[in-house]
């Protein structure tokens, strides 16, 4: 079984490209049609913990999935399964990028990609605002902490922690 | 020495981005503007090749922040540091999942975070597009971008292979 969990997770990782919610019609077709392991109702479950859950969306679907099926060390498979695949082809992406850094085709080809992947975040800034940003508490943390950054810069991990803290004192007693 | 720091920064990045792979790059910017293992123009680089290599986006762009920082082990110790936290918390989860789920105020705790992570997402980007958007052509060439992206919604890949045959064919 644990062979078989890197095994399947490793086909995943290999065929996912994306973010987070990339990986579930993958698992889908994997592990509920093709061997049968999950329902989808279970995959639906570990999609949302694996959202809340700190860490990137992917991994901790399937640590989750691997803990379900085989335990800590199911758990371990799964995710050594999922990361292998970025591990072996991004590291040859970037040996071989280097040897053509210099070519002219190649710089202007990358300044026109910049542009692209600018215009790639502004539009996930906001998709991610209408879809999380619902109310005016939400929509004045985003506004403040958009303020504060780039007045002062702060570390991610302040601004994380401070918003934490601020829902914790603020919304203690309601419900979200 | 860089090695434990590579690894307890991506540790860090592990812990403290909540969300997908894109939520990863405030944190790289800002390891950028510390440690200068790499420029900002190479993290759009690496924010593009990530998006379009198999696997998880957050995953790829740790390992090639590795790589590029201390080679093929800086790869896998970037990437060994962002998914331990995720391990632990995971595995800690599964054992005590029901409460965990229905607690009010781990809700409230996500009610908060969300808009702030998004917030610094907007930041990052804007830093990134002060240094990419350098001319009004770049700027209109971004803004038709945008609006294909917003409005026709195509893979990402699909972007970013038409940004570098532009980019070829207007000599950018």
């Amino acid at each position: 079984m644990i062979f078989k969990l890197f095994a399947a997770f490793f086909k995943i990782g290999m065929f996912m490209f994306g973010g987070g919610s990339a990986i579930i019609p993958l698992l889908q077709a994997e592990l509920v049609e093709r061997k049968k392991w999950l329902s989808e109702k279970e995959i639906m479950d570990y999609y949302s913990i694996g959202q809340c859950t700190p860490g990137i969306i992917a991994v901790n679907v399937s640590t989750f999935t691997g803990y379900k099926l085989g335990g800590i060390r199911g758990s371990v498979a799964a995710t050594l399964g999922i990361i292998m695949p970025s591990l072996i082809i991004i590291t040859l992406i970037a040996s071989l990028i280097n040897l053509f850094l210099d070519n002219q085709y190649v710089i202007h080809a990358f300044t026109g990609i910049r542009v692209a992947v600018a215009a790639l975040i502004a539009d996930v800034v906001l998709s991610m605002g209408r879809k999380n940003i619902k109310d005016e508490y939400q929509f004045a943390i985003f506004v403040v902490v958009a303020a504060l950054m780039l007045t002062l810069s702060l570390s991610p991990v302040w601004v994380i922690c401070g918003a934490g803290a601020l829902g914790l004192i603020l919304r203690r007693g309601k419900t979200a | 020495m860089i090695w434990w720091l590579l690894f307890f920064e991506f540790f860090k990045i592990g812990l403290f981005a909540l969300g997908g792979g894109l939520v990863t790059i405030p944190f790289l910017f800002d390891l950028s503007a510390k440690y200068g293992w790499f420029s900002s123009q190479e993290l759009f680089d690496m924010i593009a090749i990530s998006e379009s290599s198999p696997g998880p986006i957050g995953v790829n762009m740790a390992t090639y922040v590795g790589f590029k920082t201390l080679g093929i082990l800086g790869g896998i110790v970037a990437t060994a540091g962002l998914v331990l936290p995720s391990v632990i918390i995971v595995i800690i989860v599964a054992k005590v999942l029901e409460k965990y789920r229905q607690s009010n105020t781990f809700e409230n705790l996500m009610y908060s975070i969300h808009p702030a992570a998004i917030a610094m997402i907007l930041y990052a980007g804007i830093e990134l597009g002060k240094m990419v958007l350098i001319s009004p052509m770049l700027i209109g060439i971004g803004i038709i971008f945008w609006g294909a992206i917003h409005f026709i919604k195509l893979h990402p890949i699909v972007y970013i292979v038409l940004g570098g045959i532009i980019g070829v064919i207007l000599k950018l």
